[in-house]
């Protein structure tokens, strides 16, 4: 059953103020009181007379499952065009409701409540009305009238309520639109993206139109007076700005993954068909295994792999993987079972190297089999001979992992292993820069004394009594000083090295050791440390010679590990890698903005080569009090699957526990050491590019010096030759990795996709987490080649480009003013504003360098559940909780319109958290969870909530202690209150609004791109 | 009248001065024509336990290229205060502070017996002694814990006050802090690198940090002592310096099969001359280096890592084979010089059953004064007892050590100095009195001494210039001075002054008072000086060519023979035993490489310019001590003549004490005749040597290696590679006499050489 929603918008022209503010949300301001409305009530939308919004849902049945989700913006239109929205469709809701929840309900119910009944009216009737009323705005401009009165958020009318008169569009607004616009050039697509157009718009450009004559019909004005391109006419610019669209009829994520959560929540997902198309990330479902490695480990943008390179082209929906190799596994899963092919390690086609798996078939009675990746027939090893049965399945299949399972571990062998000896157990060795800063914030003392009791917690093998893990302990400032802290020491030895411009390391017996042999020793010295440099000066620091000394102690020691690095400051002591402030404000929105991204190159190049050679995996905690570039510090952790934790102006009172969490989950977390992995992919297609926290030598090979349980790589595909519907495409991750307990492994993730030559089988497979995943990747590594401005364009022409195709080869017929959304795609718009407002696409000069190098470095690394939750931040009401029910808030939309003035709001991102209090929330809340009377009486800087024994307090206090137990980041709660200073912070949170810093609400982003997207249809 | 052996012996006693010639040639002509040079054998801190020092400044001549200092030779006329330098002849007032003197009335300098004065300075602070122990750690269990015990025991020995740093080595260099509490901390440079002088006070925060941080805050007058935290006072750290040897470790970098522990040894060194230099420059310091092995790795590296090659012999060194062997000569000779320069001696200390590359790092004693000791293993009594020695003290319970000394030499008009042999280094200072022509360490009239003791003993070449035709000096007396400036082991100052003069003759018509002034042992040893100093730069066969032609033409000189006939030649009892001297000179091992390793060849050069006569005689011809039922023990010939059955022998190379049994002895003693009461008097024989030999061990610095073998006994060979062959399976005349034990080997006897010494001397056409 299928169903498409047509949501009517504001009249096309006001698309054209769209535009404008979007450009001038990166840019200028001046068009910002125009937008104002936007964000304001739902009265906002306003059908009759002039502009009209259509939610219509009608059945497809030809789309099967799919679902499009299709808004139509129409255009100002005769009042009796309205006439039929009277009528909701309520049996057509019903009779989709019964088979199951439907995928939107959500919104359909929304769209319920908005008069659904006009679709039909929209489906059928709008085109000529429309039509003649396309023009009209551009004919005729309407006087701009300011947005309508603001309303209060609080007083959200639950009915569409005719509110607006698009005829009054005002002249105002047609000057601040063109000036905006006047920086741009209107060549190319016209639109306020100037600049070259996107690859492959041609396409569009000139598509062949199969509905030609109703979107002919709907273009022929603007066409007739903007031919090829809007020139820039103010007319054109001069839509009347009042039409607004109902923000809840607009896709919505909160309820696409509510949705998805009722639909296939609580359920077992089992990996036995190829191409299926995973619930959500956000979704809680089991999976079972049965021949497709579970989506924790490798999620696709599209389960449907199009046939051809042509098709791939045509629709630019990139194709693409997300692997998280060693993405930790719920408690109910099943971990990897580990499988031994004895002294002449796992079987592997002769050919390709592929891995057995269950995509190799096997022939002449089980004597020979053939490779699923290229065909190759490879005799079976005679210890690894058994019979088919009847179906042409070996006997053993069930009792093999490798040939049931979608993932699994080979046991490797010393062919795998460096120098062909079995590896040592991997080493954590710790290096607190003991300089002036860190010394006086007492995070030296503070690091000590957490390491005393984290270190018993390191992560062990299962089964295993102890950690195999080495530790090793090194401080820092203008010299390094390592310990030896061998058991049989009564005490500690201190060795300086001052040679920072060779770096090597002065031991080996007694530096790296086992933690539960030396405790007394280490004791000893975690004590001592932070007394020993009470009294230093000492304000320079090194940063290269202390990755250095790491890398030369795993090369002396044999083995692979982590350092764990604790610094305070730039680097400017006289050493290799010294560092410069390279900060420039002047270059933001330049063409050299780029190189605030790009690492100093030189001697950190080396080292990351030098890093992932030795297995040495850096995570690095920096303690900043300025600017302390970054880009060029996080470039060795970024390229050895390391992590960078950054704690600007660090006080012990407010950040050392959000410090101490992340430290206590790196620590913690499930590793693995001197990784490569390889994807091998069936005849047709293979892995083209590589994004992530990781090092490579050579096109195929990704080499991570570790890799762990929140490391992502994405993977993207392309095509060699044409894809068989009938097989499909395969593809294997291997993994060579050491484990925490010294073991060379294998893990081995298989995963097939469908393929055809049927775009919309391709949009309806296709998996819009991934997708942003895939696209915030690619954005963030292109900036540091291309000025901003590009990068954003090209994201947006392609968001543009991938549902104008939909639109052209999959959707039915519809009207131009209809905005038409594949289903596994709608709230792909809403992710991609988000996405460009980020800090690393924002030019803004408000923004530190720093931080926005940060959030580019930490999302290029990030597997498909954080990005999500980066750019889409779950906001959850708390006022109305119900304490005693087990069930969680259900989150609400990310916009300031969502908040209420006696409303208390959670939002987190993975990376912050707000406790948001509303100017007007109950004091008796207030009460209850912070013991002070009233919002007035809180104290400025809170980070956690006081433990206080009442239900309201114990169920806050437990929702936040969950969430910051499931995300791999510690997030520092900050509390603010309406209208409060910090309230800024917060605010660029609600990412369905404005940008804070420029960028557009989703509302404009979505008018902006329906008008690419007219464009390219025309 | 005494002789002139009481003489010589008179003024060595009293100077610790001995020439070759006690009476001069007056013309340089004649002087050359004598063969040996006159030059002298000086012992500056020669013991004087009847010497009280004197507390005031020496009176200097006021000349400013003279300053000789006031002493007994000066003509002083004490009615006008006014004395007259004997070497410039300029007219010199007293200083105030001598108003008092008179005839009746002299200040110790003008007395005669006071030829030799020791002052005692006050300038400056006193600067306290610095002992920096730099410690190989890439030895076995067993020598280390010996090494480490002998280290801890030694901190007991030094003087309270004075400081200590260590440095220990292996694959790495530590340098460790001294006074710190709690951790134990230390510096560690890495060992290949070769670090600047700079860079090394950097990296070890030694550089005052001029500009960083801390402003304002005004530099306290800390002394070097209390902002080195590397150097501490014994008495303050010797608890932990204890406890930080005892908790030494062997160097934990593994050793693969088939390679040799990684030793920084150039590196060490290098850290601990840097460290000194940048914080005691001028100051009394002894680096103390005990190596186990050869250095391996870095600068200075003498052998590669593999054991498959094997260190460089004289065999590769004649080749040129030796490839690290010009580098790492030329990185310890420039290691060498610096820590000369800043006064600071180093003392090397090997241990070893193979080389330790001593050849190349033997300048670093050679030129600072520092001691060399070799032994097998840390773990034997020669090391130490050696080490322990080094901390003598002399009747005064002083150190018999000295630190920073700077000899000048003063000379009379007709005398010029042409150069220094024994463990010093030029100062370059050009005075009137040095000569072009150069002899050892030449064309200065300074040298620095860094460590002295008492036994320090430089040979010192003159020059005659007057000319021919210059009339003789009527009754004339030549005079040299000998200023020595020392820190002495109580951390004083002091100067001592040696004032000696000698009459000149004419040669043409006193040629047998020339003759007879003779001093043969202190010429045979100057002359080997000469010798070994020469055999450092050319080969081996070339010095002993030149020391042939020196014998010839001194026995041509002097002998009394008929032209062509070797019979008739004749030598006067002054030079009778030089011919023989330089037999055993041309067979000892300083100029023999033969069956010595380079190591060892440059151990017992290093030992030989440095000890005193006695010493030094008895390592050109050592001393064979003869014990029998017969008589009292006796001294007899070093010749195999003397090997007897019934005999014990006791010969002393001054580096070996080897006590042989004749093979009758040998037997007895087997048999076990010593346990038996009524062998008692065999028992005494066998032990008298024994006694004899302890007294030896008792105060020889190194140590000797005491052998005890008997006849057949596989270390007999030690004796019979020093006696005279004059039994060798060769003259077969000699078989079947019971006088002594042939030697299997080719060389000459002294006979056969005095045979063809003679021939040589008569013959005209020569």
């Amino acid at each position: 059953m299928s169903q498409q929603g047509y949501v009517a918008a504001p009249p096309y022209s006001q698309a054209q103020p769209g535009m404008g503010a979007y450009q001038g949300g990166f840019g200028s301001g001046p068009t910002q009181p125009l937008y104002g409305h936007y964000g304001g009530p739902p009265q906002a939308f306003s059908a009759p007379p002039a502009g009209k919004m259509h939610l219509i849902v009608l059945n497809r049945t030809f789309f099967l499952s799919a679902i499009t989700v299709v808004m139509i913006f129409s255009y100002p239109a005769p009042p009796a065009v309205s006439a039929p929205y009277g009528q909701p469709p309520h049996s057509l809701y019903n009779s989709m409701a019964s088979p199951g929840p439907p995928p939107t309900q959500q919104l359909t119910n929304q769209m319920s409540s908005m008069n659904l009944g006009s679709h039909v009216q929209g489906l059928q009737s709008p085109p000529p009305p429309v039509s003649s009323v396309v023009q009209q705005p551009f004919q005729t401009p309407p006087p701009l009238t300011m947005a309508p009165p603001q309303m209060p958020p609080g007083l959200q009318s639950p009915h569409m309520s005719p509110l607006m008169s698009p005829p009054q569009s005002p002249p105002a607004s047609m000057p601040m639109a063109s000036q905006s616009m006047a920086g741009t050039s209107m060549a190319g697509m016209g639109g306020p993206f100037p600049g070259p157009p996107p690859p492959g718009p041609g396409g569009f450009q000139q598509p062949g139109l199969g509905s030609a004559g109703q979107f002919g019909g709907y273009m022929a004005g603007p066409q007739q007076n903007m031919p090829g391109a809007f020139p820039g006419a103010p007319s054109a610019m001069a839509g009347p700005p009042q039409k607004k669209l109902d923000p809840d009829s607009i896709p919505s994520i909160t309820h696409v993954i509510e949705d998805d959560q009722v639909k296939q929540g609580g359920q077992v997902f089992t990996t036995n068909i190829r191409g299926q198309v995973p619930p959500l990330v956000t979704t809680d479902f089991t999976v079972t295994d049965q021949g497709n490695a579970s989506p924790r480990f490798i999620r696709c943008t599209t389960y449907s792999l199009p046939c051809t390179a042509d098709l791939a082209k045509q629709c630019q929906v990139p194709l693409a993987a997300i692997i998280k190799p060693f993405a930790s596994l719920p408690k109910n899963e099943t971990p990897l079972y580990v499988v031994n092919h004895g002294d002449t390690g796992p079987v592997r086609c002769n050919r390709c190297k592929a891995y057995m798996c269950p995509y190799m078939q096997f022939i002449d009675g089980g004597r020979r089999y053939q490779c699923g990746f290229c065909n190759c027939v490879n005799e079976v090893p005679v210890f690894y001979f058994q019979h088919l049965d009847h179906m042409g399945r070996r006997v053993d299949f069930y009792e093999r992992p490798e040939l049931s399972l979608g993932s699994y571990e080979f046991v490797a062998t010393l062919d795998y292993c460096k120098n062909n000896k079995p590896p040592n157990s991997p080493a954590y060795i710790f290096m607190i820069d003991v300089s002036y800063n860190n010394i006086k914030s007492g995070l030296v003392k503070l690091i000590c004394d957490e390491l005393k009791t984290l270190l018993e917690k390191l992560p062990r093998e299962e089964g295993m009594e102890t950690s195999a893990i080495k530790v090793g302990f090194v401080t820092y400032n203008k010299v390094l000083h390592f310990y030896n802290v061998k058991s049989a020491l009564a005490q500690p030895q201190m060795m300086v090295v001052s040679d920072t411009a060779e770096m090597f390391v002065p031991l080996l017996d007694g530096f790296l050791v086992n933690y539960q042999d030396s405790r007394a020793v280490i004791y000893n010295l975690l004590d001592q440390i932070p007394d020993m440099f009470a009294d230093t000066a000492e304000s320079e620091t090194v940063f290269a010679p202390v990755i250095q000394a790491g890398v030369e102690a795993f090369k002396a020691a044999e083995c692979s590990g982590k350092l764990f690095i604790f610094h305070s400051s730039m680097p400017t002591a006289e050493a290799p890698g010294k560092l410069k402030n390279r900060d420039d404000k002047k270059l933001v929105n330049t063409d050299k903005e780029k190189t605030l991204f790009q690492p100093q190159k030189g001697v950190y190049e080396q080292l990351s080569k030098d890093c992932v050679a030795s297995g040495c995996c850096v995570d690095l905690f920096l303690f900043p009090s300025q600017y302390t570039d970054i880009a060029t510090m996080a470039d060795v952790p970024s390229h050895t699957g390391g992590s960078v934790y950054k704690y600007s102006n660090f006080q012990i009172e407010t950040d050392g526990e959000h410090f101490l969490r992340d430290l206590r989950k790196d620590v913690q977390k499930s590793i693995g050491f001197d990784a490569i992995m390889r994807v091998r992919t069936s005849t047709g297609f293979r892995a083209t590019d590589f994004f992530g926290g990781m090092y490579m030598n050579n096109t195929t090979d990704v080499e991570m010096a570790a890799v762990d349980c929140d490391n992502g790589v994405t993977v993207e595909f392309k095509h060699d030759d044409t894809l068989s519907e009938e097989t499909g495409a395969l593809m294997q991750c291997a993994l060579l990795y050491t484990t925490i307990g010294g073991q060379r492994r294998l893990r081995i993730h298989n995963l097939s996709l469908n393929c055809s030559s049927q775009l919309s089988e391709l949009y309806k497979s296709c998996e819009t987490d991934s997708l942003i995943n895939f696209f915030a990747k690619s954005a963030y590594r292109a900036i540091l080649n291309q000025p901003l401005k590009n990068v954003r364009e090209i994201l947006v022409n392609q968001t543009a480009h991938m549902l104008a195709c939909y639109r052209k080869n999959c959707a039915s017929p519809s009207a131009a003013s209809q905005l038409i959304l594949p289903d596994a795609m709608k709230v792909f718009p809403v992710y991609m504003n988000s996405l460009m407002k980020t800090a690393p696409l924002v030019g803004s000069t408000e923004l530190s360098t720093d931080d926005r190098a940060h959030q580019r470095l930490s999302v290029m690394a990030m597997g498909v559940e954080d990005t999500q939750l980066l750019l889409y931040p779950r906001l959850i009401p708390l006022h109305n909780i119900d304490v005693n029910s087990e069930k969680p808030a259900t989150p609400v939309r990310c916009s300031e319109e969502r908040l209420t003035d006696s409303g208390i709001f959670l939002l987190e991102n993975g990376q912050s958290m707000f406790l948001w209090l509303g100017q007007a929330s109950s004091p008796d809340f207030i009460q209850s969870l912070f013991n002070v009377p009233s919002l007035a009486h809180l104290q400025g800087h809170m980070c956690a909530l006081p433990e206080l024994d009442n239900p309201l307090s114990r169920k806050v206090r437990s929702i936040i202690s969950g969430l910051l137990e499931k995300r791999s980041n510690s997030m520092k709660l900050q509390i603010v209150r309406q209208k409060d200073k910090p309230e800024m912070l917060f605010r660029q949170f609600l990412v369905e609004d404005k940008g804070l810093h420029g960028g557009a609400s989703y509302m404009d982003f979505l008018c902006y791109v329906h008008r690419e997207i007219r464009q390219l249809l025309t | 009248m005494a002789t002139y052996q009481e003489f010589i012996q008179q003024n060595e006693d009293r100077d610790g001065v001995r020439f070759s010639w006690n009476l001069w040639p007056s013309s340089r002509l004649e002087a050359t024509r004598l063969v040996v040079p006159v030059s002298c054998l000086f012992t500056p801190l020669k013991e004087r336990p009847n010497l009280p020092p004197v507390q005031y400044e020496p009176v200097l001549c006021s000349r400013a290229n003279c300053k000789a200092v006031l002493n007994p030779l000066c003509q002083v006329d004490f009615r006008a205060k006014i004395w007259a330098c004997n070497f410039c002849f300029q007219r010199n007032p007293f200083p105030p502070s001598y108003a008092g003197i008179s005839d009746v009335n002299q200040p110790a300098e003008l007395m005669p017996q006071f030829s030799t004065i020791e002052y005692i300075v006050q300038r400056g602070p006193a600067a306290p002694l610095i002992f920096l122990y730099v410690v190989d750690t890439c030895l076995e269990e067993e020598d280390l814990q010996a090494l480490k015990e002998s280290l801890q025991m030694s901190l007991s020995l030094l003087p309270p006050n004075a400081l200590v740093g260590l440095i220990t080595f292996g694959r790495m260099v530590q340098v460790h802090e001294l006074s710190c509490e709690g951790i134990a901390k230390s510096y560690v440079f890495r060992g290949t690198k070769d670090l600047t002088a700079k860079q090394i006070q950097e990296m070890l925060g030694l550089t005052k940090p001029a500009v960083t941080g801390q402003q304002g805050r005004p530099l306290a007058p800390q002394d070097a002592a209390a902002t080195c935290k590397f150097l501490q006072p014994v008495h303050r750290v010797d608890m932990n310096l204890t406890d930080l040897l005892g908790e030494l470790q062997r160097d934990p970098w593994p050793v693969p099969q088939g390679k040799r522990p990684l030793r920084s040894t150039g590196v060490a060194l290098s850290v601990a001359v840097g460290l000194l230099e940048g914080t005691f420059p001028n100051t009394g310091a002894r680096v103390m280096l005990f190596i186990g092995g050869p250095p391996t790795q870095g600068p200075g590296m003498v052998v590669g890592d593999e054991l498959k090659t094997p260190i460089r012999s004289w065999h590769d060194i004649q080749k040129d084979n030796a490839r690290h062997l010009k580098k790492a000569t030329k990185y310890y000779e420039a290691l060498a010089n610096r820590s000369a320069t800043n006064g600071h001696s180093i003392d090397i200390y090997a241990c070893a059953l193979d080389q330790t590359g001593l050849l190349e790092m033997k300048c670093l004693s050679n030129l600072t004064g520092g001691h060399i000791v070799m032994g097998d293993s840390f773990n034997t009594s020669l090391f130490k007892q050696t080490f322990q020695r080094v901390f003598s003290k002399d009747y005064n319970g002083d150190f018999r050590m000295a630190f920073g000394g700077v000899l000048e030499v003063k000379t009379s008009r007709e005398l010029k100095v042409c150069g220094a042999i024994g463990p010093c280094v030029s100062l370059n200072s050009k005075a009137p009195c040095v000569s072009e022509n150069e002899l050892g360490t030449g064309g200065t009239s300074q040298w620095k001494v860094c460590g002295l003791n008492p036994s320090t003993t430089l040979g010192i070449y003159f020059e005659v210039v007057n000319q021919h035709n210059a009339p003789v000096p009527q009754g004339g007396r030549g005079a040299v001075q000998f200023v020595t400036q020392y820190q002495h082991s109580n951390t004083q100052r002091r100067i001592r002054v040696t004032t000696i003069a000698r009459n000149w003759a004419d040669a043409q018509s006193q040629i047998q008072h020339i003759e007879s002034s003779f001093d043969q042992e202190a010429a045979a040893v100057l002359m080997a000086r000469l010798g070994v100093f020469r055999a450092e730069s050319e080969e081996g066969p070339d010095v002993l060519r030149w020391l042939d032609r020196q014998l010839i033409r001194l026995c041509q000189k002097f002998g009394q023979f008929n032209k062509d006939d070797p019979t008739s030649f004749r030598l006067s009892e002054s030079l009778s035993l030089y011919p023989q001297f330089m037999f055993h000179l041309r067979r000892s091992p300083f100029l023999q490489v033969f069956n010595n390793s380079p190591d060892e060849s440059s151990y017992y050069r290093h030992h030989f310019v440095r000890q005193d006569l006695t010493q030094s005689l008895i390592m050109i011809q050592p001393i064979l001590y003869s014990y029998s039922f017969y008589g009292p023990p006796e001294p007899v010939l070093l010749d195999s003549s003397s090997i007897l059955p019934d005999r014990i022998l006791l010969m002393d190379t001054f580096f070996q004490l080897v006590i042989y049994h004749g093979e009758t002895i040998a037997q007895w003693r087997k048999a076990g005749y010593q346990e038996m009461a009524e062998y008692e008097n065999f028992k005494q024989l066998l032990q008298a040597p024994l006694d004899d030999a302890q007294e030896i061990l008792q105060t020889r610095f190194p140590m000797p290696r005491y052998i005890d073998t008997e006849h057949g006994g596989s270390q007999a060979r030690f004796l019979l590679s020093k006696v005279n062959p004059s039994q060798t399976h060769n003259n077969l005349y000699a078989w079947g006499q019971e006088t002594g034990a042939p030697i299997l080997t080719d060389d000459v006897s002294l006979q056969v050489f005095m045979d063809h010494l003679k021939k040589l001397a008569v013959s005209s056409s020569a």
